[in-house]
């Protein structure tokens, strides 16, 4: 887990996210209890308020849920939601913004299909 | 509870107002960072909220209580104290007995266990220790307190880099565990950025900001790239930070972070960062 204090993402999203990057890596696994607030804010010395929002973002998404008394666990599912959200994201910030620029390029979308197919061979060898 | 507010405060040395109606709230358990430069009035404020000091008019109450001569509400406030009043033939262990009497839930267990992580040898007299352990010897006492409003001015002065990280880390563990207000004083802004949940920023007596860090972040943000594309995107807006090195720059750009274009930043390639704090900081006190 890394936070980019630079970064102009605000920590509480960066922190919801490389949560969610780590249970899509299986180093959080579904139905398993992840590190605590605390932890997080004495490791990254962040504001426990800020941490618990990037928490709280994931429990709303019912990512996480909290054990009372325990801490907080991977839901059931959790890796699916994760990554129909990031499928649905990247159609937004990546398809979109390549079908934009292809089109002030005059590229038609043959030629993207094709160039994609080129490169996935590239990739092969 | 414990609300802290300071009401209509102006305290006067003479004919300079060292501060000049002070209205501000404090909540309950938060950490907030009191900023300011240098004769801003920072310590004069913290020192009428814990009767050191008289206001010339104005009012400061804790839960709706006067702190002005109440030892009940006063024996609520921990303050650590930039310069050291303790009396100097003292060892570090019998100050802590001595803060037991006046803050009847100091851990003395936990103060103790805190000096051994740190080095500090309780048995040592604080006339004998260095300007960093003293700093050290201060802040164990204010966070081992467990009263419910703990006061750091400058708590980090004369810390080495190692220290400075063990008492952040400390400082957020003993917040989570038991949630208090905190307000810590401090010139060193971007390493405590992150730990603040608000800062109360103050300048030639009179107060100027009181807002969440993540609320005062949005009010500006960086820019970078090449030297006359920086120039381009600024042009018409309020900067302030201007840093060239060679044909790269970099500013900060007094806008809101939602309004920030990127659509011409990406034509210009242009990249854009968190601006920070401290730069913040630095164009709401530098006039």
């Amino acid at each position: 887990m890394l936070l980019d204090f630079n970064s102009e993402k605000p920590i509480y999203i960066q922190l919801a996210e490389a949560i969610e990057d780590d249970i899509l890596k299986g180093i959080f696994e579904e139905e398993t209890q992840i590190i605590s607030t605390t932890e997080i804010s004495v490791n990254f010395k962040i504001n426990p308020a800020t941490a618990g929002k990037g928490i709280n973002l994931l429990v709303d998404e019912g990512i996480l849920y909290k054990k009372r008394g325990v801490g907080m666990f991977v839901s059931t599912g959790a890796k699916q939601k994760i990554l129909t959200k990031r499928k649905e994201s990247f159609y937004r910030e990546f398809i979109m913004s390549l079908l934009e620029e292809a089109s002030k390029l005059n590229i038609s979308k043959e030629e993207i299909i094709t160039m994609i197919e080129r490169s996935s061979k590239n990739e092969q060898n | 509870m414990s609300k802290i507010e300071i009401k209509g405060i102006t305290k006067e040395y003479g004919t300079t107002k060292a501060l000049d109606n002070i209205n501000l709230t404090i909540e309950p358990n938060k950490i907030y960072g009191l900023l300011g430069r240098n004769g801003a009035g920072k310590t004069t404020l913290l020192n009428l909220m814990t009767n050191k000091l008289f206001p010339n008019s104005g009012e400061i109450t804790l839960d709706g209580q006067t702190v002005f001569e109440n030892d009940k509400a006063l024996g609520r406030i921990f303050y650590m104290m930039e310069k050291n009043l303790y009396p100097l033939g003292l060892k570090v262990k019998e100050i802590f007995q001595w803060t037991k009497e006046y803050y009847p839930s100091f851990d003395t267990k936990y103060a103790n266990e805190l000096s051994a992580r740190f080095g500090l040898d309780v048995n040592k007299k604080i006339k004998a220790l260095s300007t960093g352990y003293s700093s050290i010897f201060k802040a164990i006492a204010a966070l081992a307190s467990n009263a419910d409003i703990i006061i750091f001015d400058e708590p980090i002065l004369g810390l080495d880099a190692n220290h400075r990280d063990m008492f952040y880390k400390e400082l957020i563990a003993n917040y989570s565990e038991k949630p208090k207000t905190m307000i810590i004083s401090t010139h060193l802004i971007e390493e405590v950025a992150e730990v603040l949940e608000e800062v109360i920023i103050i300048d030639k007596g009179k107060l100027i900001r009181k807002e969440s860090v993540e609320q005062l972040l949005t009010t500006a943000y960086a820019v970078s790239g090449e030297a006359s594309k920086v120039d381009e995107y600024i042009n018409g807006k309020k900067v302030i930070g201007a840093e060239t090195m060679g044909k790269f720059k970099s500013v900060v750009v007094l806008e809101d972070i939602h309004k920030k274009n990127d659509m011409l930043a990406k034509e210009l390639n242009l990249e854009f960062a968190k601006a920070e704090l401290q730069k913040l900081f630095i164009s709401l006190t530098n006039s």
